[in-house]
């Protein structure tokens, strides 16, 4: 036990706090990841990730908390992209790619803007790759709200959102919107990818999202068991990441620890490659985990 | 011109997935023939049409295309697959796809001669598809579209044209109007047409020759020949009555038997 | 804003330019998009990693990249592409986090590696960048038509004889070279930008293949050079200025789409109407 538990572990308030904030996000990750695998949009997921840097840096520069910009961003993110390319597939490859590259432009300026206004430096750190350990602990509050309301959308859209997923046409069929619950969904991903940035950076809160979802779609049968495998691999992964963090400052003479988002996502990682080892993956594939909405359109021809 | 049929299949079996697919599946199609390769969805009419063109393994039998074995890329062979999802902002052109191909193997650049352009234009003509030949080739219709396809197909000269479901998709008029084009292309160029289909009606003035499909089972000849109630109760396995009426075929399992395999049209009901 | 460093920033931004256009033109016919995205930040991880061990960084970019290359392709048909992408893209992140946090240069380094470094631009890295550009190019050259056709139609190339799947891993890889060579130059995020934008604006505008191509490298020129103008002007990044005016291209193009659908159904509707009254009057 003492080699896992570095000394003071357990004594440390942001350790605590690091401990709720993640494991929180990493539900709301991992729940609106299996949405996010399911329905092939993993793309769009990441771009909201790196809209979510602009959020956070142009936050610094307007002097407002991280937590607003990444949540604002990924909000008008999510809408423009939504409003630009639903209809074709590629068109909205293309669109996603179009916003993310505009944002990243954006986030050019606003990282440029902050290092000049201030002479502190770690502020590219902070917002690509977290500050997990150094977070304010007033912000709790407002992820644990924002979490919630999060979660209780989708509960409430659970069955149209996974119809219109599986097949949009089946679903306008029986008078769904697909395009409002299109928007509601994008909604909660740039909420879920808002929050996770906090806890591992904005850059890396795509491995949150894809990974325990892909992970979970990928060895079990059905949607019920994939939400709760991924929550808990979610969860598991970034205790540990924490934990592992943690310790890693008393690994190197230069005491400079490894970041919480580098343990994170390589355990997140290594969880998927492991995945894929025969005996673990299903045998039968279930539809619904091995091809996106469109391409199951596609073969049902 | 030789004897040598342009397709021979000879004893051909394939399985996959644990399931035998295609079961000593044999025919042939003659220069000039128009085949028709009917059965519902799922008997292992793409798996056949794949294995043709040397993208699907033989568990057993033989293929031959004008006597020669299969080789990786037969050019005598031009292929119209069943979906082609085409972006209305792909930049190219309807005659620029067809020229495609006549080249689309071949490295490096080089400017279309003059006799390369005269017979995209020739193509495009016998296809029907000249007023749209400059527009762009993912905004036509369904029915434009398909000519498009098959003039693709068609430029390199090949003895035998393959359609995978080319029907499937069309509205009633436009199928009529890709069938006699296909028996035009069949009788007035020489080019043998094996096309499949689910429903064989559409296809009953036009066809030399039928293979009819089932459980990975086929029977070939004329439709007369095939399309009999002994003939295709012994391919089911299990009783079946043909009805021949004005003109259209209906193939009627007995009251009990599993109707869900055997093709019909939409709107003709079993029983 | 011609003199000294400046001009080796206006000839590298213009090789990369046309590097992105040309290879951009078949990255967003074959909604490549993610991986383009994905492999610069695989050569995010490798230069990160070459600065830590004192290695050339553009050996860490290539090794890296075309890791990240051949990895994405070999794992996306085990499973599902986009989620594969992504996990590898992050994965590399997170070791090029991991590289940089154990050196001294942290916050710098990170910025120049993602956003580019143009305007630092020294002689000695022309010839590199110059040779990797004419390769992928005349790789894309070579492979033009069979490119093309697997892009737009794999089945039917497969019946040719053309294999779809080698092809999306040579192209991977051509990708990989000139992430390779654009990564130290434009940065990782941003040489994405420019292979999206320019040839999703340039399709917009013409109905021929080789055309759209044409322009793709031309807009993409206009683009690097109206930012490299700006930046020197304001001092704010290059990559700001990619980022802006390659989505004003995209949706100028997006516009003239649909002015030309409204003319074109206008125009048709009137001559339909000519033709019948030419029927109607002998």
């Amino acid at each position: 036990m003492h080699y896992l538990f570095e000394p003071g572990f357990f004594s440390s308030a942001p350790v605590g706090i690091a401990f709720v904030i993640g494991a929180v996000s990493a539900i709301v990750s991992a729940i609106v990841g299996v949405f996010t695998v399911m329905r092939g949009q993993s793309f769009a997921g990441h771009a909201l990730t790196d809209v979510a840097t602009t959020g956070g840096s142009g936050a610094f520069f307007f002097n407002l908390s991280p937590l607003v910009g990444f949540l604002g961003a990924g909000v008008l993110g999510a809408g423009a992209m939504e409003s630009v390319g639903v209809d074709r597939l590629r068109g909205r490859d293309v669109a996603t790619g179009i916003v993310l590259g505009f944002a990243t432009g954006l986030a050019a300026l606003f990282l440029y803007l902050d290092t000049t206004k201030s002479a502190s430096t770690g502020v590219s750190q902070q917002i690509l790759f977290g500050s997990i350990f150094t977070l304010d602990p007033s912000t709790i509050p407002l992820v644990v709200v924002m979490s919630v309301i999060t979660l209780g959308v989708l509960a409430l859209i659970y069955r149209p959102l996974l119809l219109s997923s599986i097949s949009p046409d089946l679903a306008a069929a029986r008078g769904i919107s697909v395009r409002v619950i299109g928007i509601l969904f994008m909604l909660a991903l740039a909420v879920s990818v808002g929050l996770s940035s906090i806890a591992v950076g904005s850059l890396l809160s795509t491995a949150l999202l894809i990974g325990p979802a892909a992970t979970a779609l990928r060895v079990t049968r059905n949607l019920h068991s994939a939400l709760i495998v991924a929550s808990v691999m979610g969860v598991v992964v970034t205790w540990v990441g924490i934990i592992l963090a943690y310790d890693s400052f008393y690994w190197f003479t230069s005491s400079q620890g490894l970041p919480v988002s580098f343990f994170i996502v390589a355990l997140i990682f290594l969880a998927y490659l492991l995945s894929g080892l025969p005996g673990v993956r299903r045998r039968t594939a279930s539809p619904t985990a091995a091809a996106p909405a469109h391409s199951l359109e596609r073969a049902a021809g | 011109m030789s004897d040598v049929p342009v397709l021979e299949v000879d004893h051909v079996s394939v399985s996959f997935g644990g399931r035998t697919v295609l079961d000593e599946v044999s025919f042939d199609v003659r220069r000039g023939e128009f085949t028709g390769l009917i059965g519902s969805n799922g008997v292992g009419k793409t798996t056949l049409l794949r294995a043709i063109l040397g993208l699907q393994r033989l568990d057993s039998g033989e293929i031959r295309v004008e006597g020669e074995p299969l080789s990786r890329h037969n050019h005598r062979l031009g292929y119209v697959p069943q979906k082609v999802a085409l972006d209305a902002d792909i930049p190219m052109r309807a005659r620029d796809f067809v020229a495609l191909g006549l080249d689309a193997q071949r490295y490096g650049f080089s400017r279309r001669t003059k006799a390369q352009r005269d017979r995209v234009d020739e193509i495009l003509r016998d296809v029907d598809a000249e007023r749209f030949g400059d527009s762009r080739v993912g905004s036509l219709s369904g029915g434009e579209q398909q000519r498009v396809l098959i003039a693709h197909a068609l430029v390199g000269e090949p003895a035998l044209l393959l359609l995978d479901e080319p029907l499937a998709n069309l509205d009633p008029k436009s199928v009529q109007e890709i069938v006699s084009l296909l028996h035009s292309v069949a009788s007035d160029h020489g080019v043998a047409v094996l096309l499949s289909a689910h429903e064989m009606n559409a296809l009953l003035p036009v066809m030399d020759r039928i293979v009819y499909v089932t459980n990975g089972r086929a029977a070939s000849g004329t439709t007369d020949e095939v399309v009999q109630s002994d003939v295709l109760s012994a391919l089911y396995g299990h009783h079946v009555d043909v009805l021949k009426l004005h003109g259209r075929v209906l193939v009627v399992a007995e009251p009990g038997q599993d109707d869900a395999e055997i093709p019909q049209h939409p709107t003709l009901t079993v029983n | 804003m011609f003199s000294g460093f400046m001009v080796n920033a206006w000839l590298i931004g213009s090789i990369v330019a046309v590097v992105a256009g040309v290879l951009g033109f078949f990255v967003v016919m074959r909604g490549s998009a993610f991986a383009a995205h994905a492999i610069p930040n695989g050569a995010f991880a490798g230069a990160a990693g070459a600065n830590l061990i004192g290695v050339n960084p553009l050996v860490g970019l290539g090794v890296f990249s075309l890791a990240a290359a051949l990895g994405i392709a070999k794992l996306s048909r085990r499973g599902r592409a986009d989620a594969v992408t992504a996990l590898a893209l992050v994965m590399m992140l997170a070791l090029g986090a991991a590289f940089l946090s154990q050196s001294t240069e942290y916050e710098p380094a990170i910025f120049s590696l993602l956003f580019g470094e143009i305007l630092g631009v020294s002689t000695s890295q022309l010839w590199p960048v110059i040779a990797l550009g004419a390769v992928c190019v005349i790789a894309v050259a070579v492979l033009y038509r069979p490119l093309l056709l697997t892009s737009i139609a794999p089945d039917i190339a497969a019946a040719r004889g053309l294999r779809p799947e080698r092809l999306e891993v040579i192209f991977l890889i051509i990708l990989a070279c000139a992430t390779t060579m654009t990564v130290p130059v434009v940065g990782a995020l941003l040489i994405f930008t420019l292979m999206i934008g320019p040839p999703a604006a340039a399709r917009c505008f013409s109905d021929r293949a080789l055309v759209a191509m044409g322009l793709s490298v031309l807009i993409a020129l206009t683009t690097i050079w109206a930012a490299l103008a700006c930046s020197f002007t304001t001092n704010w990044p290059v990559g700001f200025y990619v980022g802006a005016y390659s989505a004003a291209w995209f949706v100028i193009g997006r516009l003239y789409v649909v002015w030309r659908r409204a003319y074109g159904r206008s125009r048709r509707r009137r001559s339909a109407v000519s033709k019948d009254v030419a029927l109607i009057a002998p």
